[in-house]
């Protein structure tokens, strides 16, 4: 079975109650064609753990990669992908689209 | 997200109650709207609008910039019938992750060995389906071809304003259908909801085949623009 939208809520919630530190990180705008709709979610824990996505598996990578920081940091982050992007590991979305990613840390 | 607004937010989900999560993404500032609030919230204009579409979207108000995260219920597919093309129906439905649940008062076609994992209720729609709370984002499928069973269930589907009503029979027998409907209270509006013969047409002939073409109306009445549907 695929991972639901609330499958992912409530493993954030799980995570966070075993005292783990969790991210969510979530689609808030797409230009072009984009892989999965604003809304589109993906939780990540400390461990690098991930369920859910924001992309079809394109960047999700560099998405749980600064899901971490967040963790560390506490600081919401936007994430901004294109087909143009230049990365230290050249993520981008090769269907042409561009999506912007809000990372924030699942605070106790 | 703060723990309780995700705990909120879990609960509401799993009441099947539709939230709206408002995030200001400069500041990081959030707050959780349940459907129920939106009448009174000063964005309701635009927190209605989204959740009627059922789209999250990124607004501007104020000269803040705010996504709005709508949040609806898990789809559900309420079967009347434990048919044979219900026994396909259900897992498909349940590969596009709708919640299935099948009814029919027969106990010799609503058995574990012909639904294995789906929730089968051996009982009279007029029994089985008022606890199940029934709701807008509710498919609703009538495929036992037997008045005494069908006819009840939709017109519980009417009350509860189901987002999609499909009931299995050709063109004649929907017309009678029609007629026992409206001499049990349904009004002409009610019955002209009903997608009759069920399915979109694409020429199905085995039940796997109708299963499928019952699922892509379902997915067309959920995702298509209002007017490309009819």
């Amino acid at each position: 079975m695929l991972n639901r939208d609330e499958d992912i809520l409530k493993a954030a919630a799980d995570w966070q109650a075993a005292g783990r530190g969790v991210a969510l990180a979530t689609v808030v705008e797409t230009w072009g064609s984009a892989p999965r709709p604003a809304g589109s979610s993906l939780v990540i824990n400390e461990d690098g753990t991930f369920l859910g996505s924001v992309s079809g598996g394109c960047v999700e990578g560099a998405v749980v990669t600064e899901a971490l920081d967040v963790i560390a940091s506490g600081t919401p982050k936007m994430l901004e992908f294109g087909v143009a992007d230049e990365t230290a590991w050249n993520v981008g979305l090769s269907c042409g689209g561009t999506i912007r990613v809000y990372v924030e840390k699942v605070m106790s | 997200m703060k723990l309780q607004t995700l705990a909120l937010l879990n609960a509401e989900r799993a009441a099947r109650r539709a939230v709206v999560v408002v995030t200001d993404v400069a500041s990081g500032e959030q707050r959780l709207v349940k459907a129920a609030e939106i009448a009174s919230d000063p964005l309701h204009a635009a927190l209605a609008k989204q959740l009627r579409m059922g789209k999250s979207a990124m607004i501007e108000a104020d000269g803040h910039r705010l996504f709005l995260n709508v949040h609806a219920p898990t789809a559900r597919l309420v079967i009347i019938g434990a048919v044979h093309i219900s026994q396909a129906l259900a897992p498909m439905a349940r590969a596009l992750d709708y919640d299935v649940t099948v009814i029919d008062p027969r106990t010799a076609f609503a058995s574990p060995e012909r639904f294995p994992d789906v929730p089968l209720i051996a009982e009279w729609p007029e029994v089985a389906l008022p606890p199940l709370n029934v709701d807008a984002y509710t498919a609703f499928v009538a495929v036992t071809h037997d008045p005494k069973i069908d006819d009840p269930a939709l017109l519980h589907a009417f009350e509860r304003a189901c987002f999609y009503i499909g009931a299995l029979g050709s063109r004649k027998t929907h017309a009678k259908r029609g007629e026992r409907l409206k001499a049990m209270g349904a009004s002409d509006a009610d019955i002209a909801r009903i997608r009759a013969p069920i399915g979109l047409n694409i020429g199905a002939v085995s039940p796997s085949e109708i299963a499928v073409s019952i699922m892509a109306e379902i997915t067309a009445t959920l995702r298509m623009p209002k007017d490309l549907t009819a």
